[in-house]
């Protein structure tokens, strides 16, 4: 076995005294592609949030950990210099940090003080990647996300994705808001990153993305849990006939909101 | 509160020091008239701070002189004003209240620029500097501060650029203070002529804490279709309690812009008025502070529309940390007749600290049916949901701070045309910051 784990056990995540998930499970190896489905508001972007350390998320029970640590002690900038990375479904404008800016000091983050990357082999890379994703080489330039298109926004993602080279990353909806011809780049960057060392989360709706980058696992979240897995096929059959029959299957019964879901309870 | 104040200084100084200065006659009844002036009007009030208890009055007053130096043999802390690999063709040192250091191009001599100190120019180009000193930019009698410095002017600068001509290397000056005991009257004049353009930049340095007084005022006049940009980074010290009066012009189709690195460490009153008298003039209002310590300051922004179709805009960003306060007023204001102008502002201050204060008070005064304004203000702190995304990517939480808050006053440092100068006032944040 090569590569990171994150092991996720029993994870309950309230925000705002609200539980959102109630007992979620999840091993993620090097070398892994797993992909997350799941209706809107089940807490798949909970579950990355709480991940990756979000203020706002209160972890109640459970534990994560990677490669044995636990990543709950950790503040978010040791998580993601342990290894961990979150393309986020919103990510932050920052005005008057150019991206190019954001991208040294995040790489240097990693690599640590006295190890930093040299400026030459950081336009390069820079560079490199621009080229590779498709992106105009004056968005290295402009301000963090400001301004930025959607789907300018989703590939500067996998820009600092390729760029920081994480053990394991999760997308969250990383294909929402694509062209077609932005999925397919987008595509091709995680596909570049996949080898025996990198472990790797897709949240998404869509099997248009699992078209171009092929899951090993599929999980299905719903109401706060992991309630199906599977591989491939998975995915495939929930494009077909949507969530309905695993409803059935799962006796879960469809409420509308929260409040007479827990008058049911 | 209009009783006489008793002031430091007297007629017959004021005649022997306009003398000692071989000044024309015009510039030593100036000073004296401004003087009677200045003991019956009005301190200004600036909305929202109280200054009576600032002492702006007692002073000494007279002329440091500060020894000439050659470019290599500065301080460092001046020197890294400018770069050292290619040192400036066009800088002004004033060391103190004398020039210690002056050059400009061939070029530009030849082309009949004048870049000079306020004492040269009134000898040699006594004519335009009557024509435009204190005159239609800023008033003598405005309230007592600016007669007082009409009164005893004591150093600055005098910029003219003629007709058609485009000064395309920056003129900078840096006006170095060693002698904190003796006030600052320093009177900046930057006229540019019909269809001529340049680039101003103007450093204030003061290391010493002593308690002092500094009133500068500064004119800048853009003729018909000419473009003026002016920049600036303060720096005064603790213990200077700083009155600074930054005044444009922008005749028809010219423009004035402003970038302004406001750093002081003590007490300070800060007004930037422009006034957009032609038609399609415009200017661009940046300023930046940062406050500091137990500090109060007083920043406004103006621009008046006058002209038709002529635009303003203002940004004002301050960050606010220990007990510092902060008072941001930014007005915009239409004419009557001023018909298709625009006037726009943004004021924000970021605060770090649970005992600083900030304040953003934007105004929008308007006399005109068709135009166009509008005006942002906000008072906040830091966003959390921007120091987790950058925290998400391994920045430590002081360095993503500290990169959203250069980000911020971003606008005015990209905006200085000079790159030493850019380092400096990111250095000074860095500073004033941490
Ligand atoms: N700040 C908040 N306050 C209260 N409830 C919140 C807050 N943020 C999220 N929630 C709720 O948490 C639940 C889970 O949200 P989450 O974003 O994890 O869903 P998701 O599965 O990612 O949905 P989508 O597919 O729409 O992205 C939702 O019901 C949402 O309304
Ligand atoms: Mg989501």
């Amino acid at each position: 076995m090569a590569g990171s784990t994150l092991e996720i056990k029993d994870l309950h995540v309230s925000i705002e005294d609200k539980e959102i998930l109630k007992g979620v499970n999840l091993t993620i190896k090097g070398g892994e592609f797993h992909a997350i489905m799941g209706p809107n508001g089940t807490g798949k972007s909970t579950l990355a949030s709480a991940i990756m350390g979000h203020p706002k998320y209160e972890v109640t029970q459970g534990s994560i950990l990677l490669d044995g640590e636990d990543v709950l002690e950790m503040e978010v900038d040791e998580r993601a210099r342990a290894g961990l990375f979150l393309a986020m479904q919103y990510p932050s404008e920052i005005s008057g940090v150019t991206t190019s800016d954001f991208l040294r000091s995040s790489i240097n983050a990693r690599r640590g003080e006295g190890n930093e990357i040299p400026l030459m082999k950081f336009i390069k890379e820079m560079d490199n990647t621009l080229d590779f994703l498709d992106i105009d080489k004056n968005m290295a330039q402009r301000y963090l996300n400001e301004g930025f298109s959607g789907g300018e926004k989703k590939r500067n993602e996998i820009l600092q994705l390729m760029l920081m080279k994480p053990e394991i990353a999760i997308l969250d909806e990383i294909d929402s808001g694509l062209d077609i011809d932005a999925l397919k780049v987008v595509s091709k960057g995680i596909n570049k990153m996949r080898n025996e060392n990198f472990g790797c989360l897709i949240i998404t709706h869509y099997q248009r993305l699992l078209n171009y980058v092929t899951p090993d696992y599929v999980h299905v979240m719903m109401q706060g849990k992991v309630v199906k897995s599977g591989g491939p096929e998975l995915a495939k059959r929930l494009e077909d006939e949507g969530y309905e029959w695993l409803r059935d299957e799962l006796g879960i019964e469809i409420v509308e909101d929260e409040e007479t879901a827990e008058q049911n309870a | 509160m209009t009783v006489e104040t008793k002031l430091p200084y007297d007629k017959e100084y004021i005649e022997q020091f306009s003398q000692k200065r071989q000044e024309p006659e015009w510039m030593k009844q100036l000073r004296l008239q401004a003087m009677e002036q200045a003991k019956n009007l009005p301190m200004p009030e600036p909305d929202k701070t109280k200054i009576t208890k600032w002492n702006f009055t007692q002073f000494n007053h007279d002329f440091g002189t500060g020894e000439a130096v050659s470019l290599k043999e500065l301080p460092a802390e001046i020197k890294d004003y400018f770069d050292q690999e290619q040192l400036p063709e066009n800088l002004l040192i004033q060391r103190n209240q004398s020039v210690a250091f002056a050059s400009l191009s061939e070029d530009l001599k030849a082309k009949g620029v004048i870049f000079t100190d306020i004492f040269t120019a009134l000898k040699e180009h006594e004519n335009l500097v009557k024509r435009y000193y204190m005159k239609d930019a800023v008033s003598v009698d405005e309230h007592r501060l600016t007669a007082l410095h009409a009164a005893l002017m004591n150093g600055g600068v005098f910029v003219y650029v003629p007709k058609n001509v485009e000064v395309e290397v920056p003129l900078q000056v840096m006006f170095w203070n060693e002698n904190p005991e003796i006030a600052y009257f320093n009177h900046v004049l930057v006229v540019a002529d019909e269809n001529s353009s340049l680039t101003y930049v103007e450093n204030y340095i003061s290391h010493n804490d002593d308690e002092a007084v500094a009133n500068i005022v500064t004119e800048v006049i853009a003729h018909n279709n000419a473009k003026i940009s002016f920049g600036a980074v303060d720096n005064f010290a603790k213990g200077t309690t700083t009155y600074i009066n930054r005044r444009g012009i922008a005749y028809r189709d010219a423009t004035v812009d402003w970038a302004l690195g406001q750093m002081n460490d003590g007490n300070t009153i800060s007004e930037n008025i422009t006034n957009l008298l032609g038609d399609n003039s415009n200017s661009f209002a940046k300023t930046v502070t940062v406050g500091r310590g137990k500090q109060t300051q007083n920043i406004t922004a103006k621009i008046v529309n006058w002209g038709k179709n002529s635009e303003g805009n203002i940004l004002q960003h301050g960050v606010m940390k220990d007990q510092a306060t902060n008072i941001f007023n930014g007005i915009g204001r239409i004419e009557h007749g001023a018909s298709g102008a625009n006037a726009q502002q943004t004021s924000r201050v970021l605060m770090l600290s649970e005992r600083a204060r900030g304040d953003a008070n934007p105004i929008l005064l308007i006399e005109e049916d068709d135009v166009m304004a509008g005006h942002a203000a906000s008072v906040g702190r830091v966003d959390p949901l921007q120091l987790y995304y950058l925290m998400s990517r391994g920045i430590t939480k002081a360095e993503a701070e500290r990169l959203i808050i250069h980000g911020f006053l971003e606008p005015v440092v990209s905006q200085l045309p000079i790159e030493s100068v850019k380092k400096q006032l990111t250095q000074v944040i860095e500073r004033k910051v941490y």
